[in-house]
């Protein structure tokens, strides 16, 4: 399966979109070559602003200019534009539903080597608890060129993320927003995933099917407005649900899944970093398979809950 | 709005509609601050920002944010005399459901162009208005962020200081309403900020120091802010906290308080008679 990169389908997203759009703005602070910014910078420098190493600043500069009528982006890794910036977010950009789109990369552990301060493990759960917002974690460098579009036309903050590592291809070229896409029909378990786990749960599906399991592999790339009700239907489909996510177990898609099925008589189970921080490792995969993030945990969750 | 003695009566009506928007049955409000903003708020409602109330999304307005937000009551009571809603919003403020919240809110109150209220953050939020409006080629107007000496404790106040400089926003205009007062106490005795002039000389910014209740001497700060190219111009204009409110002044107990009946008829009585001098004058 070909792979691409998340980071390289923003910044080219972000550059067609600043063609087609002179409302559109970016913003940096001092990441555009990792973030892939720059190729704004280069086509657009006067709607380009680099803000330096000061991410709460970033913000809070982008909703000012979201509220003289601008679409700012503003991209930095996942864990400072969710972390530092956190309150700059909720304050003026939540509150005041202003159009100021985040893009969180390098989330989750993608970020193999720098460790835990630079893995954001909770971006999730802290952006999907802000009201206002919308979430968007797409599974591949297409669905990631199309969340960008999608954020520019949503009124009001977004927050995009997206992984360091190139990953294959698996979406077919089609994003709606707030509803859960299927990548690979199945009749007993259904595994849900988002991001760099789209390839885990698509490996897990490979593992039960040589056991005689039908796996179906669901993508979540809207994490706000959680679909509810995708997830309630898929649960009256199959047997069992497992959810698998490079984040926290806590408020990330595990506990959404579990909140969305709290009325349904479908098992559910979960791949998740229990709550923990990363650390420093020398590719990512590594990590992944520390934290128990695997097609064979995937596997062994859903065969667990379908012998019950 | 033009004579400056118009601006001093407005200052005047802000005070009397802070102390009357307080109340005294049992609300807190933040008296001292709000009190020590007037001339401030007055000076550039009254005369120096281009305002269409009748049409808050104006494309041509000039832009103010309150970014020591906890004053609000000020904006709001210069904002209904402007006309940008009825009087009455005034006595609502804080109440349920009410436009007036206890922090300015853009989606809830015409006129608010961003919302304020965790501090340190509304200098940043002027940054970007003052790009927008390069952006877009507005070039005749400007962006007015008024903030408190406390607040300079915030450390994005000082990182959006940098990136005012380094973008060359001579369309900012920053007011430090110096008042000398934290909720706490005196600044110079809870947490430092000062010396102020040299910090922002030393982040590159034109420094202008005034009175702040000297209503010629705010507007002179502002012509000679429109003047200066090329660099951003902050006005530090000290102030007294709960100013024209004797029993307030200087007290942090006023930062955000209780007025009882006795404080809030002698506040009234106390404003009734400088309005006397005033018309005299």
């Amino acid at each position: 399966m070909e792979k691409h990169n998340q980071r390289m389908a923003y910044g080219q997203a972000l550059l067609e979109l600043g063609a087609e759009n002179p409302r559109i703005v970016a913003l940096e602070a001092d990441l555009g070559k990792s973030t892939m910014s720059s190729l704004f910078q280069n086509a657009y420098p006067h709607r380009y602003f680099e803000m330096g190493i000061a991410e709460a600043n970033m913000i809070s500069t982008a909703a000012g200019l979201a509220a003289s009528g601008k679409i700012a982006f503003c991209s930095t890794f996942a864990v400072f534009a969710s972390g530092r910036a956190y309150d700059q977010i909720r304050q003026t950009v939540a509150i005041g539903k202003l159009n100021v789109k985040i893009c969180g990369s390098s989330s989750g552990l993608s970020d193999f080597g720098d460790g835990s301060t630079h893995q954001a493990v909770e971006d999730v759960a802290l952006m999907t608890a802000i009201p206002n917002m919308t979430v968007f974690t797409p599974a591949d460098a297409d669905e990631a060129a199309l969340a960008v579009r999608a954020a520019a036309a949503v009124e009001g903050p977004v927050y995009i993320r997206v992984v360091r590592n190139d990953v294959p291809d698996y979406t077919k070229g089609e994003f709606v927003p707030g509803k859960l896409s299927m990548l690979r029909p199945g009749t007993d378990v259904a595994l849900i995933a988002h991001g760099v786990m789209i390839e885990a749960a698509m490996n897990a599906s490979d593992l039960l099917e040589k056991k005689g399991i039908s796996a179906a592999v669901v993508n979540a790339s809207t994490m706000k407005p959680f679909d509810a009700q995708g997830i309630v239907a898929l649960a009256g489909k199959v047997k069992a649900i497992v959810t698998a996510e490079d984040h926290s177990r806590i408020g990330g898609l595990a506990a959404h899944t579990a909140l969305a099925l709290r009325q349904s008589t479908t098992p559910m189970d979960y791949v998740a970093i229990e709550d923990q921080f990363g650390q420093s490792a020398h590719n990512a995969q590594d990590l992944l398979n520390h934290y128990g993030l695997t097609a064979e945990a995937i596997a062994d969750k859903a065969m667990a809950l379908l012998a019950r | 709005m033009h004579s400056t003695n118009e601006i001093k009566l407005l200052a005047w009506k802000i005070r009397r509609d802070i102390v009357q928007m307080i109340g005294c049955k049992g609300q807190t409000g933040h008296l001292g601050g709000s009190c020590s903003s007037a001339e401030i708020v007055a000076a550039l409602y009254g005369r120096q920002m281009r305002l269409r109330p009748d049409d808050p999304q104006w494309d041509g307005r000039d832009k103010f944010i309150y970014s020591k937000g906890h004053a609000a009551i000020a904006q709001y009571a210069a904002m209904a005399e402007v006309g940008y809603f009825p009087r009455e919003e005034l006595w609502r403020v804080k109440e349920l459901g009410s436009m007036l919240q206890g922090h300015p809110d853009r989606l809830r109150t015409p006129g608010i162009d961003a919302g304020t209220g965790s501090l340190g953050q509304g200098l940043s939020i002027a940054v970007g208005m003052a790009l927008a409006m390069r952006l877009d080629g507005h070039d005749d107007n400007k962006v007015y962020c008024v903030m408190g000496d406390g607040e300079m404790a915030e450390g994005q106040i000082w990182e959006a200081a940098m990136a005012a400089v380094n973008f060359k926003l001579d369309n900012l205009v920053g007011i430090v309403d110096r008042n000398r007062l934290q909720a706490t106490g005196f600044v110079e005795e809870r947490f430092n900020t000062n010396p102020l002039a040299e910090k922002w000389a030393g982040f590159g910014w034109a420094v202008l120091e005034i009175d702040g209740h000297d209503v010629d001497a705010i507007l002179a700060a502002f012509e000679q802010a429109a003047q200066t190219k090329g660099v951003p111009t902050v006005i530090i204009a000290n102030t007294v906290k709960g100013k024209g409110i004797c029993f307030a002044e200087n007290q942090a107990a006023f930062h955000n308080g209780l007025l009882s009946r006795e404080q809030y008829d002698s506040a009234l009585a106390e404003l009734d008679a400088d309005i006397a001098g005033l018309c005299q004058g």
